[in-house]
């Protein structure tokens, strides 16, 4: 019920008191409202709920999530993570 | 898929889940909230990836699963109304009420249609002019927003025939009811994402204080759900208890401003009875007395009768992450997603589905 899909603004158009955008999932495109993320433009990723935008993508964060993972990755590729002290 | 096959990494997920087996030094019991995360847990077997020292209890999680009995039978009685379009989303269908569910209702006449969005549901009206449109607005915090847009659009542009049931619950009177509860094992909570995507996370810090537990709010993929697990286990392990977001990509702690200038101009807080928890205090939106055209309670008066809940059904424990879906006597046999007793065997998103599709498979994800 609280599934929010990702997808990438390809146009927006304004109807005067509403904007909507073409929203690419995959092969599909949607109609979808971005009433709610008004900072949201063609480009940008937005999470999708019931045919509305709740929020647009933030890249940098979400790159920083696998930074994370990564360097974890990496210590542990190095035998490093949770070696026995001493 | 951009944003979703990267949180779906074999190799990361690998990595996270044995950073999680190295950290665990003892037993911790973690709850999730919402039931999309539910699903993924089971969906991708993460229990399996984890060390058996770390127990996942599944939560209240989806709307669809504490709508009251009551709620159910006022749907379907506004949807057996003749001249009236009952439009809701398609998990409500087979819930089932006292006596029958939305689908046989459809099947005896009634005039329900399935819609995607609630904009669709207006929609639906502006097409009809001549019929009343009913729009069932059930959801969390994540859903009210786009709720809200319909009966403020249909306020403006003066859609007369446009009504909603409304029947919004919140998360966090339902957590404060679980954590504050004699015997709560929950040591540990994932926040919904979605939910803070809207609302921010201070109640959450809040809640973190008051219970003294670590809160991490995380997103809804494989990555996500382990990242939150691994912060969570870290502050355990470390005697901490605070409020951590993993969801950064979509979450911040003041939440979307425009969603909620928006619900809160349709909607207000009031006391909501959940089913399988009881009647919690100001844990419900209703809509405000501006909106009275665009209340379906308002507009159409429909007399139910307050109900009790079918007794084999565990449900009020298995919401409470008091028990397992399995525990349940009729888990699997009389009660199955076909044929469900209680409403968390509807949803994709019930603890009791979940486990119903992914116990018997084992998991299916693709890691
Ligand atoms: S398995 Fe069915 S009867 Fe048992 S708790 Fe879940 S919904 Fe209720």
């Amino acid at each position: 019920m609280c599934l929010a899909i990702p997808g990438k603004i390809l146009d927006t158009e304004d109807a005067g008191f509403s904007r909507t955008a073409r929203v690419q999932f995959g092969g599909v495109v949607r109609t979808v409202f971005l009433d709610l993320v008004p900072e949201a433009g063609v480009g940008d990723y937005v999470l999708v709920h019931v045919g509305c935008a709740i929020s647009r993508i933030d890249e940098e964060e979400a790159l920083k999530t696998f930074e994370l993972l990564e360097q974890i990755g990496a210590l542990e590729e190095e035998g490093l993570s949770h070696e026995a002290p001493g | 898929m951009k944003h979703l096959d990267e949180y779906r990494d074999a190799r990361l997920v690998r990595i996270t889940a044995g950073e999680i087996r190295g950290l665990v030094t003892r037993p911790w019991v973690l709850m999730e909230v919402c039931g999309g995360q539910t699903h993924t847990i089971m969906r991708y077997g993460l229990p399996d990836l984890l060390p058996p020292e770390v127990e996942f209890v599944h939560g209240p999680g989806c709307p669809v699963c504490v709508t009251a009995l009551e709620t159910m039978d006022r749907a379907m009685a506004m949807a057996a109304r003749p001249g009236v379009i009952f439009a809701c989303y398609g998990d409500m269908m087979r819930v089932p009420g006292s006596r029958l569910d939305l689908f046989r209702v459809k099947a005896a006449g009634g005039d329900i249609r399935i819609v995607y969005s609630p904009m669709d549901a207006l929609k639906l009206a502006r097409d009809n002019p001549h019929r009343e449109v009913v729009f069932f607005g059930v959801g969390f915090e994540t859903t009210a927003p786009a709720n809200a847009m319909a009966a403020h659009a249909a306020r403006r542009d003066g859609v007369g025939n446009f009504s909603m049931l409304a029947s919004h619950v919140l998360v966090p009177p339902a957590v404060r009811a679980i954590l504050g509860a004699e015997g709560n094992r929950v040591q540990g909570l994932i926040a919904p994402g979605h939910v803070c995507t809207v609302m921010g996370y201070r109640e959450y810090e809040e809640l973190s204080a008051e219970y003294g537990i670590p809160i991490v709010v995380a997103g809804f993929e494989p990555l996500d759900l382990l990242a939150a697990t691994l912060m969570l286990a870290r502050q355990l392990e470390q005697g901490q208890a605070r409020l951590e977001n993993q969801y950064s990509r979509s979450v911040t702690r003041d939440g979307n401003a425009a969603a909620r200038r928006l619900m809160d101009e349709v909607f207000e807080t009031a006391d909501r009875k959940w089913r399988g928890i009881g009647r919690l205090p100001l844990s419900g939106l209703r809509m405000r007395g501006s909106y009275d055209e665009q209340n379906a309670e308002v507009r159409f008066e429909t007399a139910v009768e307050a109900v009790e809940e079918p007794s084999e059904c565990i449900s009020a424990m298995v919401l409470r992450g008091r028990a397992k879906p399995t525990d349940c006597p009729a888990f699997g046999g009389r009660c199955t997603p076909r044929n469900p007793m209680g409403a968390p065997m509807v949803s994709t998103e019930g603890a009791c589905a979940a486990y119903y599709h992914f116990r018997r498979t084992e998991s299916e994800g693709e890691l």
